[in-house]
């Protein structure tokens, strides 16, 4: 079968790779305008911080694991609790996602590259500045005033906490200018990938027969458009205040204190679903595929997402009802936030829609995913739950509220992005991740996940505040507080596997091919991996599953879309 | 695709005109993120109205910029002119207009410059005085540093069509940059509204 479409999409891949020395490889890549070198620089750039956020963790969790540890001095566990959480929405969350739109899009919608090559690369530097900047402030934090050196102020920054006053340093600097750098990089990519979608489809493919994936990036984007902004305008404010003496967040002049909470949260809460829809898409893709059947309700499925992007701008304040805002207010925001519930119910059905009945492959990939429905599902719930303001009353501030974003986090968008790392590495590198140690790697992470992430719940309903950087024996949290830490070593050595899988896997792996997983859309309708070119001649699409019609001319898609 | 009949197949260009230009798509997108970049700063302004504690206050040293409103404006409007020279193919009536349109433009920034260095050694008004001189300073400097940013293509493209590059494979990379001018304008309506109007 493979012979065949080898036949009649001609690929024309050309081998004019000539073997440069090692200088000239790296300035190939320097220079790269490659819509699919940036895109493993973004997820590679993305991996590496991964590690870096994931010690940080883990050291917390080394300090956390008994009572009074004394590991960890309160300061350094303020600045590790902001790198990491900083890092792994900025750094790790933001790069991985727009790195597998930047590789996917183009070829999925049969394009050549991306609308704005260089824009493009432009987005990835600025990304990578950024990101240097904000582990740089490491040793140079300090500023003139030998106050601080990471930043200490949480990921959110809560002005009038980081007025100059109260942070002094220019670690807080470090913070706004590296992540004002990245969200600028984000808006590039945001822009590039609505304008190579909406203007460089290939022939016959119409919105309504984009690959799911692809709606869902430039959901995603217009929410990268409508959401960063805010968080780059108050970061702006922050820094007139700080340099040029403004009163933005200044109570003393008469400035509010909670203005910032509300232009942050602006951006905050769009920006879970602006990492989680990403990893619908991957599950919109791989799923459907495993199960050998087509994605249930297609329309359903994008109006849904659309519906998410809509409502999500709209649910902000339901990380304030601690402040105490009037009870229209706490009224208006906890229906919201319900509501949001609802297109992603709808979501879950479909996918389960999607595996009813279907033949159901039990790969790597299908794994992650299936982990993910579970984990997404619980997520949501624990999510209506705090919706609810008085019950959030007693647990804001908690770690049930970290269990509950964690779950979100890592239980559906870390999983998915392993997913999507297993399904598309073949396409990428031309060699297959080890089956075997995949699924170590994927059983040690379900349960070192389960025993930290469903432990927190327990601990958080026990009254464990956030943020807190010890705690005292005998309260009921010691054994807890242990599982939690013994689950996140499980979940280091789970990591390990994975990144011994992908280094052996690149020297030595089974050679892929172009398609291993007899997939539809067409990026496996190319070489593994794409020539620069992606694809010689220029594809015709006339369903949502050219490879299918390809495969099967005797019983096309197209006659029943 | 082999597999689809020849027949139906229209051809890949009648395709491809059915698809937007990337020049338009791709500033509507930088239009919507800077108009949701804006519209936090303009909430900032509403938000603090009224809340300064000390003078100078909006309604004792604001005057409304009516001269300085109507060369911005109008400038939207000369623009639109210059692109429809270039489309009727005359690049000199282009560069006409195009010139009016920068002239207008600097004409906006000086005002902007001269009600500044009033209200700076005039009033006492600078942006650490109050909440007032905070907003105000951010919000209308915002859009000025748009002006500037504007006025340094359009500046761009006036010296490439004296130097003679300006011909037809242009007119949609210039109609593209008219676009941000477009905007920029309808920016200072709502800076104008929201400050000299609401604000004051």
């Amino acid at each position: 079968m493979a012979g065949t479409i080898e036949r009649e999409i001609p690929i024309g891949a050309v081998d004019d790779a000539q073997s440069l020395p090692v200088l000239g490889k790296l300035h190939e890549w320097v220079v790269t305008v490659d819509h699919k070198r940036l895109g493993i620089m973004y997820i590679g750039g993305g991996l590496f911080f991964f590690l870096i956020a994931g010690l940080q963790a883990a050291l917390i969790r080394l300090q956390l694991a008994v009572p009074e540890a004394g590991i960890v001095p309160p300061q350094v566990f303020n600045r590790l609790m902001t790198m990491h959480g900083t890092a792994m929405v900025f750094l790790v969350g933001m790069p991985i996602l727009t790195g597998f739109f930047n590789y996917l899009v183009p070829l999925m919608i049969g394009a050549r590259d991306l609308a704005f090559p260089r824009l493009n690369a432009f987005g990835f530097w600025l990304w990578f500045f950024g990101a240097f900047l904000l582990y740089f402030s490491y040793i140079a934090g300090d500023g003139l005033y030998g106050a601080g050196s990471a930043p200490d102020v949480g990921w959110f920054a809560y002005a009038p906490l980081t007025e100059l006053p109260f942070s002094r340093g220019n670690s807080t600097d470090y913070w706004i200018l590296s992540i004002l750098l990245t969200s600028v990089g984000s808006t590039a990519t945001a822009i590039n990938i609505i304008t190579s979608a909406f203007c460089m489809r290939c022939e016959g493919m119409t919105l309504s027969k984009m690959p799911v994936l692809a709606w869902m990036a430039i959901v995603v984007s217009f929410m990268m458009l409508v959401a960063l902004a805010p968080l780059s305008a108050a970061q702006v404010m922050l820094l007139l205040d700080r340099f040029l003496g403004a009163h933005f967040f200044d109570t003393q002049a008469g400035g509010s204190a909670i203005l910032w909470q509300h232009f942050f949260w602006i951006f905050g809460h769009p920006e879970v679903y602006i990492l989680v829809i990403p990893a619908f898409g991957f599950a919109s893709e791989i799923i459907p595929v495993f199960s050998r059947k087509v994605i249930f309700g297609y329309h359903v499925m994008i109006a849904a997402t659309c519906a998410i992007a809509f409502i999500s701008m709209s649910v902000w304040a339901h990380h304030m009802f601690a402040v105490g805002m009037t009870p229209a207010g706490n009224s208006f925001f906890t229906a919201s936030t319900m509501l949001v519930g609802v297109p992603t119910g709808i979501k879950i059905f479909n996918w389960l829609g999607t595996i009813w009945g279907g033949k159901i492959r039990f790969r790597v990939p299908m794994l992650f995913s299936l982990a993910f429905l579970f984990q997404f599902l619980i997520a949501g719930l624990t999510g209506i739950m705090l919706a609810v303001a008085p019950f959030d009353w007693q647990l804001t501030d908690t770690y049930f509220v970290v269990a509950h974003f964690h779950y979100i986090l890592v239980g559906a968008i870390v999983f998915m992005i392993f997913a999507a790392i297993y399904y598309w590495f073949p396409k990428a590198t031309g060699r297959m991740l080890s089956e075997k140690l995949g699924k170590w790697h994927f059983w040690l992470f379900l349960i070192g996940f389960h025993m930290t992430f469903d432990t927190m719940h327990f601990a958080g309903l026990q009254g464990m505040p956030r943020r807190i950087y010890t705690y005292q024996p005998g309260r009921g949290l010691d054994t807890f507080n242990f599982i939690e830490s013994v689950g996140a070593l499980i979940q280091g050595i789970a990591v390990l596997i994975f990144v011994i899988n992908i280094v052996r896997s690149l020297i030595s792996g089974e050679i892929a091919g172009d398609d291993p997983w007899d997939a539809w859309t067409l990026e496996w309708a190319t070489t593994s991996p794409p020539p620069e070119y992606n694809f010689a001649e220029a594809p015709v699409v006339r369903s949502r599953r050219p490879l299918w019609d390809l495969k099967h001319p005797e019983d096309p898609d197209w006659k029943y879309e | 695709m082999a597999a689809a009949p020849a027949t139906t197949q229209p051809p890949a260009r009648a395709w491809r005109e059915t698809l937007p230009g990337k020049g338009h798509v791709g500033i509507l997108a930088l239009i919507l993120t800077e108009t949701s970049f804006f519209s936090i700063f303009v909430v900032a302004y509403v938000f603090y109205l009224g809340k300064s504690l000390t003078g100078p206050f909006p309604k004792d040293v604001l005057s409304p910029p009516i001269v300085n409103t109507i060369c911005l404006l109008s400038s939207s409007v000369t623009v639109v002119l210059a692109i429809r020279a270039l489309r009727g193919g005359s690049t000199r009536a282009f560069a006409v207009w195009w010139f009016i349109t920068f002239a207008l433009g600097v004409e906006f920034l000086i005002g902007t410059g001269l009600e500044w260095h009033h209200l700076i050694y005039h009033d006492g008004l600078t942006i650490g005085t109050n909440l007032f001189g905070t907003t105000y300073y951010s919000l209308v400097g915002l859009h000025a540093l748009h002006v500037t940013i504007g006025l340094l293509l359009i500046l761009l493209v006036l010296i490439l069509t004296m130097c003679g590059y300006m011909s037809e494979r242009y007119i949609e990379k210039t109609d593209v940059l008219s676009w941000y001018w477009h905007f920029v304008d309808a920016v200072w309506v709502v800076v104008f509204i929201t400050v000299y109007v609401i604000g004051r």
